[in-house]
């Protein structure tokens, strides 16, 4: 008998894999189901390793943060040494005070303020592992609470939604996502529209008549319609508008800063949060005068 | 039993090598969690493709179509696994399968250890993975996506000199190295 060249082989080999994962990727597509059994062995396996990573990057930086602000009051210190002992003493305490942990402060006063909203704080442990989505993954899942679709904030604003959960972690849906977004209006003209990701940085609504008037700098909140965000929780504002038929082209510069996330808040409600500011700037806007398709629900995909 | 051994094909000899033990499997898991970690501390480091480059080096170094192909397939579909259910499994997994068994035959012809052939090879690798991406999305997911721009072309780059650096480091987890 002739036996099969190795190359041969290994093409076949090749094809066959191939096929499979064609295969597979139809099924996902025409089952709407993306393989959880094959995500949860995955993320399991390397959440330790990043809660891990992400422990030890924090010692890193305090250890960073500390030799600089230790070598900042040093030299502070004798410069006021001339001047006042106990002056410059008090300074290095503040300096230092000052130093820890901004936003983690920043947090706990939003938390503080709204004491009656049920809310989870979580620390971000990971990122998409790739460009083809724009997704975080936090580090509560299920034991704190944590289920589908709940609105993740941050004290800047909206930041996503919980798309999958885990026993100890979750994973959050951007709005910067393509498949990210939320219903949405327009705080001056109360017109409603979903604002969408595009993938990349900057936001987009949609669904906003081409005669209707948005102005540059106009803010934009939650309008509450897609049963994920709590109204009035800050969205973006508008960058830019430009003419389109039948609707305008409105990118967003979003609220929360969604590349730059460490800490986030997940809501485990839909009840007005009242951010500050938004509700004083809302009683000034005389009645609701929206002309666009009411809110649809966030364009995403569960 | 050696470290290394040479395929013979015509004249030319091409050394095969071997790792240290869990070299593949630890390079491999560590590739994954930065390329999650990072981000979130370096925005701008999102650019690096860590998961590809484990796959070309390994499948440039092992020199067998089968392995790289399979190696490719298992990096790819834990990469899918860990993008969030919006990816579905097999984007990467098919992109990778075909830059695994690429990279392996391509390092079974060539000698790829010089530093320049290493950053021809990534860079060029690196559009293929990404003609490979635009090419799953386009014909089976119908989504509309560029097939090239500027920052990819800038991330070709970024890869290629990375992959020149982060070769060398594997190379030191080559046996008797």
């Amino acid at each position: 008998m002739v036996g099969i060249p190795s190359r041969h082989k290994s093409l076949a080999l090749l094809g066959g894999v191939l096929l499979l994962q064609v295969l597979m990727l139809a099924v996902q597509v025409k089952r709407d189901s993306r393989g959880r059994l094959l995500r949860v062995w995955t993320v399991t396996a390397v959440t330790p390793f990043e809660k891990g990573g992400a422990w030890g990057f924090g010692r890193i930086r305090d250890v960073w943060d500390h030799y600089f602000a230790l070598r900042g009051a040093t030299q502070q210190n004798e410069a006021l040494r001339q001047e006042n002992d106990s002056l410059k003493l008090t300074i290095s305490q503040l300096q230092s005070k000052a130093a820890e942990a901004d936003r983690l402060a920043a947090l706990l006063d939003f938390k503080k303020t709204h004491e009656k909203v049920p809310m989870v704080m979580a620390r971000v442990i990971g990122a998409s592992a790739g460009t083809a989505s724009r997704t975080v993954e936090i580090d509560r899942g299920e034991r704190d609470g944590i289920r589908r679709n709940m609105g993740v904030i941050t004290p800047d604003g909206a930041v996503g939604k919980i798309i999958e959960v885990f026993r100890d972690n979750a994973q959050v849906l951007l709005l910067s996502d393509k498949e990210g977004g939320a219903g949405a209006m327009l705080v001056n003209s109360r017109i409603q529209s979903p604002v969408k990701g595009t993938g990349e940085p900057m936001l987009s609504m949609t669904y906003v008549a081409a005669d209707d008037t948005v102005v540059p700098g106009e803010k934009i909140v939650t309008s509450g319609m897609d049963k994920i965000f709590p109204r009035d929780v800050p969205v973006g504002t508008v960058a830019e508008v430009k003419q389109g038929n039948p609707f305008k082209q409105i990118r967003v510069t979003p609220a929360a800063k969604l590349d730059r996330l460490e800490e986030v808040i997940v809501l485990l409600t839909q009840q007005p949060v009242g951010f500050k500011g938004e509700a004083e700037a809302q009683n000034d806007i005389p009645a609701a005068q929206s002309s666009a398709p009411a809110a649809a629900p966030a364009a995403e995909k569960p | 039993m050696n470290d290394t051994y040479e395929l013979h094909g015509g004249e030319t000899h091409i050394e095969v090598h071997k790792f240290l033990p869990g070299a593949v499997v630890g390079a491999t898991l560590l590739s994954l969690v930065l390329q999650r970690m990072l981000p979130v501390y370096f925005p701008k480091l999102e650019i690096f493709d860590l998961p590809l480059l484990v796959t070309i080096y390994f499948g440039l170094s092992r020199r067998n179509p089968s392995t790289g192909l399979v190696l490719g397939m298992i990096i790819g579909l834990m990469q899918d696994s860990l993008s969030g259910p919006t990816v579905p499994l097999g984007e990467y997994g098919i992109a990778k399968t075909i830059i695994g068994y690429l990279a392996s035959s391509i390092g079974s012809r060539l000698d790829t250890e010089h530093p320049v052939a290493r950053f021809a090879l990534v860079g060029g690798f690196f559009c293929v993975h990404q003609g490979i991406l635009v090419l799953v999305r386009r014909l089976l997911l119908a989504e509309a996506e560029p097939w090239f721009n500027l920052h990819l072309a800038i991330a070709a780059l970024v890869n290629a000199v990375l992959g020149v650096f982060l070769f060398v480091l594997f190379d030191r987890l080559r046996k008797g190295s």
